[in-house]
């Protein structure tokens, strides 16, 4: 099947469906592919990159999306200016759309594909599961985004992120507040603090305490139990009294610290507002306010979708486009998502496309099949994060360990009492020349025991070998019986001597061989 | 006479010093080298005090034999290292056999008293009973080690009763051995009591699974030093009790700590059976669908080590089959190079016999210092950005300390799944010898990769040359 990427017409999207390598990975697949002349220059890869990586470059916009089977693209269709046409007039029956499409917010645009018959399968609506990670889009543009909105803090906040002591004087570190531990969020934390910011973060889910502090973030607590955690490891909407003491958090915070960055999101509803006109009042004057959530309305009340406005000394940033500002490395993940799903829906690598509704993934992400919506998809069954952990477990464990020092204490006294009866007997009736050997024997056996505890366990196999090699002393008894006038016991001394040789040879040999390749 | 006595105590003195040498790496060599002073302080004393005639035969046999072994020890690959030492054990059981029997035979001794005789009777008997279980017992593991006979344990229907009957039997004929040895026969008893022995130790072994096979390398390393004792008992030989009591104690110790890191009964490793699934068919996995595996490729592989900064690798049996050390040992050289740590973490249990898989590092020329034990690098995996898993299973499945039910609960193991990433080398998604699913392969930071280890390492190192 043929896959044709073409030029985003979004404005200012700079990003592109797939790159050069990328597209070259596709094509083992068994898919051929067709680019837009120019899809690329945003992200930095010209026309001549797709060519060498075996694409065809394709001038005519309309030619590309009718020649081709597979559509893929990053923003979802709308109106193309040049063509003064809308991109859906440009799908035809039977072609697959691949994109992202916030299905819950444009259900006209589903009627249009599915009018069409045009299977579609939005990025955005991949399952939050294990195995979806690896086209897990949303995420890798998240991540790119809480990366990107430290940098445009940096770039809109007239200070230094990272404390110093110069000889002019005292630099404080700046302090950052990023509300919403996500994927965008956690990345956020991750840049301010590689930039030395002292970093606190904030989420309704206590359950992201851990990740927040393993990137070096401060997890700031509220003392207020409730679950924050939705289907699908998303967050839901909290109780008010909830809302109530993480604003009266969000307050004290905002008199304190230099930057705030939200990345708050609930799937399906407007962005909470969580920093109010009079948090924003009560900063210091130069904070910066980096909302993530700016497309969705925004967390603060004075975010203003696309733009940076200056309000009350405060710089408040509501770039809706921040993948897009580092666009060669989102066009890269993204491109490496789209190969990822279409590898499991391909899965003989002959280039053919199947929409195989028993795989989950597919199944969340197919929001349109030939002309029916099958947006949304019943809920998936696992959350990527337990909801409640068994804590059963150390208890029995505990009971067999006390229940198991018991038993080896009885054995203990049993085998002492053993030994002791055994002793008692071969003193009573052996003869002394054999209690003599006895002696010899106990303590031979606690030498052995002694030394050999002081071997390291890295030369086991040495001391195998060594110890089969001295094991080899029976060959004295050989010796002692070949000078026999019996010619069978000379010959079986004989086959002794001839064996145990054998071992001592080889033993101390093979032993010395291995010693030698142990070095520093 | 006296010369030679006093030649057996240094040689005596020089085995304890053998054995003490190999406390660290530094003075194993000349532990080594003690151990073949001692050997030829007593072999000349011997010779020189002790035989008399037929020297022929003598040179003759010590020259064919040390040539075999020299050449033997030469030409073994270190991954057969215990087929080797299996083999080597069976000889030390058939030199015990064969003295004993020699011994019988040549009526040499007088004996002051009856008792007297019946102990040495029995030293006799005993000698021979364990010399033939350690033969018998080696040449099956020597079997199994080198794959003519299956890995899987034999387990007849009701084999501990077997075992207890042929027990009775052997105790009953020591008896009638006895009796008849007092008037000058005896011979008969003897031999099927051999037989007997013979039958038990292949049965013994038969019913032993692969996982346990570094438990029996070492136990038979034991019972052929027992053996050596017992024919000391019977020829009046200090030097033979004292060294066979080295090593059956050496042995014993070793068995110990195998079974410690198996968190295993001895009795229930000779008892036999596991491996097979025997009783605890893989304890109903809670939640059966595990989830889904990460594989990546060699390219992916190279990426994350050349991001890493500290890098531990726990090899397996798998890596001597695939025999990937050396190629280990280039991605090694490779990462230390470019500043990164790079650490080997062994299990007590890895490989087919204890301290199997230090020789087979030192062989590929790791260095020694950067192999550690499993308690010395255990608490190390949470800095640890990626740990390299190849070819072992067991011995890094989270169940053994998660879940109670499984049939390893409570075995000590290295908790790869601490570190950031792990990355696991498999040829495919089979089980390990414990035949327990490991959660490990299905854990978020867990990369599988797939395919022979060494191939997969061959491209691992194109590809990190070329990062």
């Amino acid at each position: 099947m043929k896959i044709g990427v073409p030029r985003e017409i979004h404005d200012g999207e700079m990003r592109v469906a797939t790159t050069p390598e990328v597209a070259t990975q596709l094509q083992k697949l068994g898919f051929a592919v067709s680019i837009e002349s120019g899809a690329g220059a945003g992200s930095n890869f010209d026309d001549e990159a797709y060519r060498r990586a075996g694409a065809t470059v394709v001038a005519d916009t309309r030619a590309l999306w009718a020649d081709s089977d597979i559509i893929l693209k990053v923003r979802p269709p709308a109106h193309h200016p040049q063509l003064n046409a809308d991109e859906t007039t440009l799908l035809r029956e039977g072609q697959v759309l691949i994109s992202f499409l916030w299905p819950a917010q444009r259900p006209d645009l589903l009627d249009r594909l599915a009018k069409a018959g045009v299977t579609t399968l939005a990025m955005d609506s991949v399952p939050r599961i294990s195995r979806a990670q690896k086209m897990d889009a949303l995420s890798s543009m998240a991540n790119i985004g809480g990366y990107r909105a430290v940098i445009e803090a940096a770039q809109h906040f007239g200070r230094f992120f990272t404390g110093q002591i110069t000889a002019a004087g005292r630099i404080p570190p700046a302090k950052v507040l990023v509300i919403g531990a996500g994927v965008a969020g956690l990345a956020a934390i991750g840049a301010a603090r590689s930039l030395g910011a002292i970093v606190r973060a904030f989420d309704t889910r206590p359950e992201v305490k851990e990740q927040v502090e393993s990137m070096d973030g401060e997890f700031l607590m509220l003392d207020f139990k409730e679950e924050g955690g939705g289907v699908g490891g998303y967050a839901k909407t909290m109780s008010p009294e909830f809302i109530k003491a993480e604003m009266a958090l969000f307050a004290t915070q905002a008199k304190d610290v230099d930057i705030i960055i939200t990345t708050a999101l609930i799937p399906g509803k407007p962005a909470p507002k969580l920093i109010t006109a009079e948090m924003v009042a009560s900063m210091k004057a130069g904070s910066v306010i980096v909302d993530l959530a700016a497309e969705q309305g925004g967390n603060c009340e004075l975010t203003v979708p696309g733009q940076v406005v200056k309000r009350e000394g405060v710089t408040i940033i509501g770039y809706t486009d921040l993948p897009s500002r580092l666009a060669a490395q989102s066009s890269q993940l993204y491109a490496t998502n789209l190969r990822h799903l279409l590898t499991d829906m391909c899965p003989k690598k002959d280039g053919q496309l199947v929409v195989d509704f028993a795989d989950e993934v597919v199944r969340g992400a197919t929001v349109v099949k030939g002309h029916e919506i099958t947006w949304p998809p019943p809920p998936p069954k696992l959350s990527a994060v337990p909801a409640v952990k068994p804590a059963a477990a150390p208890a029995p464990a505990a009971h067999g360990g006390a229940a198991k020092k018991s038993d080896s204490a009885t054995s203990m006294i049993v085998a002492s009492v053993i030994a002791g009866a055994a002793l008692l007997g071969i003193g009573a009736t052996a003869p002394p020349e054999f209690i003599q050997h006895f002696t010899v024997f106990v303590l031979a056996v606690f030498i052995g025991y002694m030394v050999v505890w002081n071997v390291k366990p890295a030369l086991h196999t040495p001391l195998m070998s060594v110890t089969n090699a001295i094991s080899s002393i029976i060959i004295i008894g050989g010796l002692m019986q070949i000078s026999s006038s019996q010619p069978v016991v000379m010959w079986v001394a004989g086959l002794t001597v001839l064996l145990t040789s054998i071992n001592i040879a080889g033993g101390f040999a093979v032993t010395q061989r291995m010693l030698e390749m142990f070095r520093k | 006479m006296g010369i030679v006595i006093t030649s057996y105590i240094a040689a005596a003195v020089l085995f304890i010093l053998a054995l003490g040498g190999l406390s660290n790496q530094e003075s194993a060599r000349r532990g080594n080298l003690f151990g073949m002073l001692g050997m030829a302080v007593a072999l000349a004393a011997t010779v020189l005090g002790v035989v008399t005639a037929n020297h022929a035969v003598l040179i003759g046999a010590l020259v064919i034999g040390g040539a075999i072994g020299l050449v033997a020890a030469r030409r073994v690959q270190m991954t057969q290292m215990p087929e080797l030492v299996a083999i080597l054990h069976s000889l030390v059981g058939l030199a015990a056999v064969l003295v004993g029997f020699a011994n019988f035979l040549g009526h040499s001794a007088e004996f002051t008293s009856d008792a007297a005789k019946t102990i040495h009777d029995i030293e006799t008997y005993l000698g021979i009973l364990i010399g033939a279980v350690t033969l018998s017992g080696s040449v099956i593991a020597f079997g199994k080690l080198s794959g003519s006979i299956g890995g899987k344990p034999l387990t007849l229907p009701a084999r501990h009763w077997l075992n207890l009957i042929v027990l009775l039997l052997v105790v009953w004929f020591g008896r009638s051995f006895v009796i008849e040895s007092a008037a000058g026969d005896g011979l008969l008893p003897l031999i099927i009591m051999t037989g007997l022995a013979l039958l038990f130790g292949v049965h013994m072994v038969m019913a032993i699974g692969g996982a346990d096979m570094p438990v029996v390398v070492s136990m038979l390393n034991s019972y052929s030093g027992w053996a050596a004792s017992a024919t000391g008992f019977m020829l009046n030989n200090d030097l033979l009790i004292v060294t066979g009591a080295l090593v059956g104690s050496s042995g014993a110790i070793l068995s110990y700590i195998m079974c410690q890191a198996m968190n295993r009964k001895f009795l229930s490793v000779i008892a036999g059976g596991f491996g097979t699934g025997d009783g605890a068919a893989p304890a109903a996995t809670p939640g059966a669908s595990q989830g889904e595996t990460v594989s990546v490729d060699a390219v992916e592989t190279a990426a994350l080590l050349a991001e890493a900064k500290d890098v531990v690798i726990v090899p397996g049996y798998g890596m001597a089959v695939a025999q990937a050390q050396h190629v280990v040992f280039e991605i090694t050289k490779l990462l230390r190079d470019r500043g990164v740590k790079v650490r080997f973490a062994i299990h007590p249990v890895a490989g087919r016999m204890p301290g199997h898989m230090n020789v087979l590092l030192a062989e590929a020329k790791v260095p020694y210092d950067i192999v550690f034990e499993m308690d010395e690098i255990n608490e190390d995996f949470p800095d640890v950005d990626v740990s390299i898993v190849i070819g072992a299973n067991d011995i890094v499945n989270p169940s053994a300390e998660d879940e109670p039910n499984s049939p390893i609960a409570g075995m000590p193991v290295l908790q790869v799944w601490k570190g950031k990433t792990t990355i696991v080398l498999k040829r495919g998604m089979a089980t390990g010898y414990a035949g327990v699913e490991n959660p490990l392969f299905f854990r978020e930071n867990t990369r599988m990769l797939f395919g022979d280890a060494k191939k997969s390492l061959d491209a691992v190192l194109k590809a990190l040359r070329e990062v």
